[in-house]
């Protein structure tokens, strides 16, 4: 335990992916099973337990410190596992156990401890084992560990002992369960690829990246087909026959989590063999509803009727992966389209239907469509439209998200020009730099105009603007805190900045009473005076309209 | 007689009305001990000043020769009658040259410590306790969640990424006195014998160190190394070198940083390292705890740092115990200063997608 907590502490800090790679291959080349394998289920989040609440901790220390000294370091720390960890007093030698537990151990005693004996239980691996691993120990147990890579990452890092690409392991991933063993001999060549006996499993999904007025002077209109981009759930519903004879249906998040209990009316209509990716949406009279409808069929703890009645679910197809137990996904799109049209048409159901192509000759008409998706063959549903996909005809479905292959084009986000307030030193590489920016925007204050925060971002800027602004944030500061400077803003010095985002949520959390979501710097204006940036009042009729 | 007769808080600093001296004061005195060349100990300008030989020579690099009006020197278990203020000076552990001073008068006896450590060392005379009346200690880290690990850890650490990532220049942020050329010894005596590259700022400090017998193996300036040179190569800067314009000629650096500060985990965050260390020159909670207990002292005087959890054990524990709520310290020299808590991310993104 206490190797694996060094990991999880050392990625914490480490902001590079590659070297968040290396990490892990490293500790996974070192340790023998089954410590490796359960240490990749804590990474990629297949393994979790939160059987102790805070105020066990709490208990357990109070006992064996004083409470003033407590109460003085936990104000300092700010996290209650963290000031466990560091003021925990190691028991005289003779008391200590003669070597850390290990993570096997925790996870097989865990696994059928009665409730009354986890205090004793707890207290005595935090006395085998040394800060570090009882910080992770605290965070894993209360179920506030934050790994600091994706799963995703710690796959690749697995394909890394291998030499194998980063996708062999992500898809043969979902039949797989902790401790791994059947992984770990394949990519060490000491056995063949581990097969799933699921029926119906999940298979890793296909991201796209985010186009740029840029890429489009490099890619050929004709090589494309588009898509509409639902702003629903992106689901992937996978059908089958178990060895019983029993038909199996599930529904899975794009992270293959299982959605299916909660959406038993859409089960049911999916009367195929194979796996359909797809979005998840609410469709009734004839039409796709809004996202916020949607939200009424998530997070149910009982799907009633009224339910099922009130927000029936509706699946439109994007793409076939299986078909009666042929993998298309090395097919190139175009092949799996027609595939796909074809069953829709064949299932003739009324809760799937095809997601429409967007007809285009150009750059120029898509941009058309994208503005008026209504005028553009989205009809009814325009609303319901997050922008466009743009599919290669020959790419083949990968798992990830590969560049190239696929692009996504969101509809024209939301921009605000505000006004540079604070900067804070960035992590890494940008170690150097000032490059998280606390941005805002004017309101009245008790004494006249005042700027209030509305949010921070960290990235939109190329390095060259990055330069610029790191230069202009040294040469206007006003204030210093630790690694934050407070920058030069008054109505006529500072900085505005072009603030892009996605949308907008009420918050309790930050004084200007908005959030924003996904901000990031679009441009600098270094034309504009601080006095013409926006007013916090035309955030808030943002937040009513939406 | 009260002890506070014989040495006392003043706005200068601790002032001894019968001997006429200060020690360590804050501005520029007539007569001052000083207990170590760190700048928040140590400053410029004042009339006559009483060290050890190591902490004049070292006030001498880094502030001019001219610093005081006078100087005298005073060796480890030396001591020195000051207007019939018997002083004698102890070493203290913290850096080259640190020492405590124990004044005695009509029976009375204060130990002034200045900054001081437990741990072990290879810079620098072991810290000695001292039996006194009263114990003035400092409490930069006087808190129990701060115990640092044994240091020999901390620099296998370092190793361990260099092996890991043998391309990547590995930068220590270190206190350019003392703390730098412990980390130098630390990684010689785990068997690095490597050159170590550093900041201009640390050059003389080090060969004064390796003058005055303290072996810190191949040190070469980072100005005159040709890029290529920091692949794998450890070069150790100031702290506030390591984040800033300096650190920009390095491709890709693991940024590390050697201090007690790195014990918490957002003290880290908000450096940005991704290589804390925790290696410390001054004594931790059960330092502290040991140090004073050590001295036998009846009362426990607290100058800077983390006071009032120090004078709440101290209390508990059946001691005379105050804060001196000195302002001046712990500023400059106290490697990482205590910053306000803001929200530095936890995880730092791995990519924006
Ligand atoms: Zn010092």
């Amino acid at each position: 335990m206490n190797r694996f907590a060094a990991l999880l502490d050392r990625l914490a800090y480490e902001p590079g992916r590659n070297a968040k790679i290396r990490l892990m291959a490293d500790y996974f080349r070192a340790t023998p099973d089954p410590e490796r394998g359960l240490a990749l289920a804590a990474l990629t989040g297949a393994l979790s337990f939160a059987n102790a609440k805070p105020g066990l901790i709490r208990a357990l220390i109070m006992e064996r410190t004083d409470p003033v000294l407590f109460a003085m370091s936990y104000d300092y720390v700010g996290d209650l596992s963290e000031t466990v960890a560091l003021m925990w007093p190691a028991p005289p030698a003779a008391g200590r156990p003669d070597r850390a537990p290990l993570l096997s151990e925790i996870v097989g005693a865990l696994a059928d401890l009665p409730k009354r004996d986890l205090p004793t239980q707890l207290a005595a691996w935090l006395d085998g084992l040394d800060d570090t691993g009882r910080w992770a120990l605290l965070k894993l147990i209360t179920g506030s560990l934050r790994v600091g890579a994706s799963a995703r990452l710690a796959k690749t890092a697995v394909a890394a002992l291998g030499d194998l690409p980063p996708d062999a392991v992500e898809l043969v991933w979902p039949g797989l369960a902790p401790p791994y063993l059947d992984l770990f001999a394949w990519v060490e060549g000491r056995a063949g690829r581990p097969e799933t006996d699921d029926p119906a499993p999940f298979r890793p999904v296909m991201l796209a990246h985010a186009v740029e007025p840029g890429d489009f002077g490099t890619l050929d209109p004709a090589d494309f087909a588009a898509e509409w981009k639902w702003d629903g759930i992106r689901i992937q519903a996978v059908a089958g026959r178990a060895a019983d004879g029993d038909r199996v249906v599930r529904l899975y998040s794009r992270t293959g989590e299982d959605m299916s209990a909660a959406f038993p009316d859409l089960c049911e209509a999916l009367d195929f063999d194979g796996a359909l990716d797809g979005e998840l949406l609410v469709r009734r009279e004839g039409r796709v509803q809004s996202f916020n409808l949607l939200q009424q069929r998530l997070n149910r703890k009982a799907v009633t009727p009224r339910l099922l009645k009130e927000f029936p679910a509706h699946m439109r197809a994007y793409d076939l992966l299986v078909e009666d137990g042929e993998d298309l996904r090395e097919l190139p799109y175009a092949a799996r389209r027609d595939r796909l049209a074809t069953l829709v048409m064949r299932l003739a159901s009324p809760r799937l239907d095809l997601s429409p192509e967007v007809p285009f000759a150009n750059w120029t008409t898509l941009a058309a469509a994208r503005a008026d998706p209504a005028a553009a063959g989205a009809g009814v549903d325009s609303e319901a439209v997050e922008g466009l996909m743009l599919k290669r005809r020959d790419s083949l479905y990968l798992p990830g998200r590969p560049k190239g292959p696929w692009w996504k084009w969101k509809r024209d986000p939301h921009t605000v020009d505000a006004v540079l307030m604070y900067a804070q030193r960035g992590h890494g590489k940008r170690s150097s730099f000032y490059s998280d920016y606390t941005f805002g925007v004017w309101t009245a204050g008790a004494e006249g105009e005042v700027l209030v925060p509305v949010g921070k971002a960290y990235f939109g800027f190329t390095d060259a603007e990055l330069k610029e602004i790191d230069r202009f944030v040294r040469a206007n500061t006003v204030n210093r805190f630790g690694p934050v400077r407070e920058v030069l803003h008054t109505p006529d010095q500072g900085l505005v900045l072009e603030v892009a985002f996605e949308g907008l949520a009420r918050s309790t959390r930050h004084r200007s009473g908005v959030a924003m979501r996904f901000p990031r710097i679009a441009r600098l204006r270094w034309d504009k005076p601080p006095r013409e940036a926006d007013r916090l009042e035309q955030l808030e009729a943002l937040l009513r309209e939406g | 007689m009260r002890p506070e007769d014989l040495l006392r808080p003043s706005p200068r600093g601790l002032y001894c009305p019968v001997g006429d001296f200060y020690i360590d004061p804050t501005r520029a005195v007539p007569r001052a001990l000083i207990t170590h060349a760190h700048s928040d100990h140590a400053r410029p300008g004042h009339g006559e000043v009483l060290a050890t030989r190591e902490t004049l020579d070292l006030m001498a690099l880094r502030m001019g020769p001219s610093h005081a009006g006078a100087t005298q020197a005073i060796g480890y278990g030396e001591s020195l009658d000051i207007g019939g203020v018997r002083v004698t000076a102890h070493p203290a552990g913290h850096v080259l040259g640190s020492a405590q001073f124990a004044l005695t008068w009509h029976g009375c006896s204060i130990v002034a410590s200045g900054d001081y450590k437990d741990a072990y060392d290879p810079t620098c005379t072991p810290f000695v306790p001292v039996r006194c009346d009263v114990f003035i200690s400092e409490a930069t880290f006087g808190l129990p969640v701060f115990r640092h690990p044994l240091a020999a850890d901390e620099t296998a650490k370092l190793l361990n990424s260099l092996q890991v990532f043998p391309e990547r220049a590995h930068l220590v942020g270190a206190y350019s006195l003392g703390k730098a050329q412990r980390v130098m010894a630390l990684l010689r005596a785990a068997g690095y014998d490597a050159p170590i590259y550093v900041h201009g700022a640390l050059a003389a400090i080090s060969a004064y160190y390796a003058e005055r017998g303290i072996a810190l193996g191949e040190i070469r300036p980072a100005a005159d190394a040709p890029k290529a040179a920091f692949a794998g190569a450890v070069v150790i800067a100031p702290p506030a070198a390591i984040t800033d314009l300096w650190s920009r000629r390095f491709p890709d650096p693991v940024t590390a940083f050697a201090s007690g500060w790195m014990r918490v985990r957002a003290r880290a965050r908000q450096r940005g390292v991704e290589l804390p260390l925790v290696i410390s020159d001054h004594a931790d909670w059960d330092g502290l705890i040991a140090a004073t207990r050590a001295t036998g002292c009846t009362e426990l005087w607290v100058t800077h740092g983390a006071e009032d959890a120090l004078v709440h054990w101290a209390g508990a524990a059946g001691l005379g115990a105050r804060p001196l709520h000195m302002v001046g310290y712990g500023d400059e020299d106290a490697e990482a200063p205590p910053e306000p808590a803001s929200e530095a991310p936890a995880v730092p993104p791995e990519d924006a997608a």
